[in-house]
């Protein structure tokens, strides 16, 4: 059984092929990064998979069950939680409400308009754990727009894990943070995705190797290499189209 | 806290204040003032409810009158059908049919909009808005055409044993139902579906990756606050026991969209100082002047620039300050900007009133008079005076408003260390 498979998934933008082919397989509880170089679709394919956009041609499957023909929703319902490598949080909601409203579906709350907020204890404390986790407690009532840009960042992957999703999908989290907040995140993340499958995009080389069992790289749209970290560092192909170029 | 005693106010006020002016000698309750207050109750629901959709959950809808005219309208029916003991509904419950008709209409047309986000959604609602209108003329079994349609209130079937005859007793049903109506809406922004809607709101496809479907917190949104504008509606059937086209048409929707945002949209109770503020204005600036619409609309694309938040947010802007105990600095530059401000208003209102009565006033005969002296309208004394007072008073306010805006910014970074 696997978490989550890409089965020859293709995706078209107009004319030009942007995703050409690509097949993975990620057991449950693997943590997989996905490297390649800017503009290879690594995005993307986080959008295919997460629903975002509709594949051209393929199948996607979430613990072998289909999933390419669903809306983002009834994805994520099914345990599949994402997040942006551009901020994505509700700016004129509270922290506290923004990790709130990221639990309320996977608690069974729905479309309610009956069940006031300030009543839910069990929702309250959860939603106050996760500031805690996440170290935002004190900045609990201020507006998330507001927030620094490093906080938004833990905010983000706190309402990608709060419904407690099994597949977490991170689109470069430590993007554009300084040494020391890319080892705070990186802790955050492994702290609070233990027990789930990750699937991650990430450029920082030092963060993959630390963290993957798993390593694919894409470029161009095309999977040239997946396996375990050394295998990839060691694979010619890596080396010449990316690796090398990196670490010169 | 503050606002909490701001609500009890209003309460008190609204409860109390017919007997303010009540005429002891005559025993009679002043009719203008019972129904300015009337109408106040029913365009705070329709205002509030409406902010259901452009405050909390961002969608700018111009069809909102639809739902309080067709609660308007089902009411008049209602209460015919009662009047021939063919519905045995009391007349306390009978609002709430109103707002079920409207329920009923927004779950139809709310289907079709929901599914637009943005432009295409402002667009579908204005289709709708023109549909209904134009079924409101077409239609004459239901909506009685031109002439609208006629009912009688005293159905003689009241909990209370009232037979609402007089003005006073339907004006306690509107601020009964208007409590209802203002403590639901409330309610609704502490639950789940209120909180989604503003997340919605803020960020439309972050909703779909938590699990929300943004097109189904939408649709029961909109459905909900067609209920509550259907029981605007409904109260304004009671009232005037007559409703025609204006109460389904575009103008109250444009209406109900000017209370919400002159009153602030970003705070629960900014409508309801919309509303109040619109209505007042309404009854008490049309009854002096021909021109308040200009007035209404000069304030409004005011608000648009220089107070987007509205009065509400004005309001709440100073709160930090105030906390902060340093409300007291900004007297002396809130006093600067009275006369200056008094200067502006005065020409302006001079120019728009010489204007109007060059035109439509010379057409129904009527003269400009002032503190009970006619004015000439066509002599250029009055012309310059206003002139001049709205530009010196305009440049001399700009220069205030720089200054005031100079000590505000310093207080506010004061009091945010
Ligand atoms: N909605 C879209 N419409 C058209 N082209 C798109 C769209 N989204 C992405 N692309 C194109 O697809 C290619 C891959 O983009 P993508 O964002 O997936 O790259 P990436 O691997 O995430 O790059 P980066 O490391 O810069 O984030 C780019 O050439 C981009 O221009
Ligand atoms: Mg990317």
């Amino acid at each position: 059984m696997t978490a989550l498979s890409l089965r020859d998934v293709r995706k078209n933008f107009g004319p030009t092929e942007i995703i050409r082919g690509v097949s993975l397989d990620i057991a449950p509880g693997e943590r997989h990064c996905i490297i390649g170089p800017n503009g290879a679709g690594k995005t993307t394919c986080f959008n295919l998979i997460s629903g975002r956009f509709p594949i051209s041609s393929g199948e996607i499957l979430l613990n072998d069950q289909r999933i390419d023909t669903l809306p983002p929703h009834k994805i994520n319902r099914l345990g599949l939680s994402r997040s942006f490598q551009i901020t994505s949080i509700f700016h004129r909601l509270s922290v506290f409400e923004n990790l709130r409203c990221a639990l309320l579906w996977s608690r069974g709350y729905r479309y309610s308009f009956w069940s006031p907020l300030w009543r839910q204890k069990a929702l309250n404390e959860a939603a106050e754990h996760l500031l805690e986790e996440l170290n935002l407690a004190a900045r609990r009532d201020i507006l998330a727009g507001l927030l620094s840009y490093a906080e938004q960042r833990a905010l983000e992957i706190g309402m990608t894990i709060a419904g407690g999703a099994s597949v977490i999908l991170l689109d470069e989290p430590t993007a554009g943070m300084s040494n020391t907040e890319t080892d705070y995140a990186m802790a955050l993340i492994r702290r609070v995705t233990q027990g789930k499958t990750l699937l991650m995009v990430e450029h920082d080389m030092k963060v993959v190797f630390d963290l993957a069992d798993t390593i694919t790289v894409l470029v161009y749209g095309q999977v040239i290499a997946s396996g375990p970290p050394e295998a990839v560092r060691a694979n010619r192909a890596v080396q010449e189209a990316y690796l090398g170029a990196l670490e010169e | 806290m503050k606002s909490r005693w701001l609500i009890l106010v209003l309460i008190a006020a609204a409860i109390a204040l017919p007997w303010g002016f009540y005429d002891w000698s005559h025993h009679r309750h002043d009719g203008f003032l019972i129904s300015v207050l009337s109408q106040t109750g029913m365009m705070i629901v329709l205002a509030l409810s409406y902010n259901m959709l452009l405050g909390q959950a961002g969608l700018f809808s111009l069809c909102h009158a639809t739902f309080f005219g067709i609660g308007g309208y089902a009411m008049v029916h209602f209460l015919n059908a009662a009047g021939h003991d063919e519905l045995p509904v009391p007349m306390e419950i009978m609002p709430l049919l109103a707002g079920l008709s409207g329920l009923g209409l927004a779950i139809l047309f709310g289907a079709m909009a929901t599914k637009q986000r943005a432009t295409a959604f402002a667009m579908i609602t204005l289709g709708i808005g023109e549909l209904m209108a134009t079924a409101a003329l077409m239609f004459h079994h239901f909506f009685g055409g031109e002439g609208g349609v006629t009912t009688d209130r005293m159905i003689d079937n009241s909990v209370f044993g009232l037979t609402y005859a007089s003005g006073i007793q339907v004006y306690y049903l509107i601020v009964a139902w208007t409590l209802i109506a203002v403590a639901l809406m409330y309610f609704l922004t502490l639950t789940p579906l209120g909180r989604m809607a503003n997340a919605t709101r803020d960020n439309y496809e972050r909703a779909q990756f938590i699990g929300y479907d943004p097109r189904m917190v939408r649709f029961i949104q909109f459905a909900l606050s067609g209920f509550f504008a259907g029981i605007g509606g409904g109260l304004y059937a009671i009232t005037y026991e007559i409703v025609t086209f204006d109460a389904l048409a575009a103008p109250l929707s444009a209406n109900a969209l000017l209370m919400a945002y002159i009153g602030g949209t970003t705070v629960f109770g900014g409508p309801i100082l919309g509303a109040i503020l619109i209505t007042l204005l309404q009854s008490g600036v049309s009854l002096l002047s021909n021109s308040w619409l200009v007035y209404v609309g000069v304030m409004f694309i005011g608000m648009v620039i220089f107070a987007p938040s509205g009065l509400a947010g004005i309001i709440q802007a100073h709160g930090p300050i105030q906390r902060a105990g340093r409300l007291g600095r900004l007297t002396v530059p809130y006093l600067r900007l009275v006369l200056p401000a008094l200067a502006l208003l005065l020409g302006f209102v001079g120019l728009v009133e010489l204007m109007s009565f060059l035109t439509i006033g010379a057409a129904q005969g009527k003269k400009l008079i002032l503190f009970g002296n006619p004015i000439d309208v066509h002599a250029t004394v009055p012309w310059v005076v206003s002139s001049v007072s709205l530009v010196v008073g305009g440049t001399w306010l700009r220069f205030e408003a720089a200054v005031f805006h100079r000590v505000w910014e310093r207080l506010s970074a004061e009091v945010s260390r």
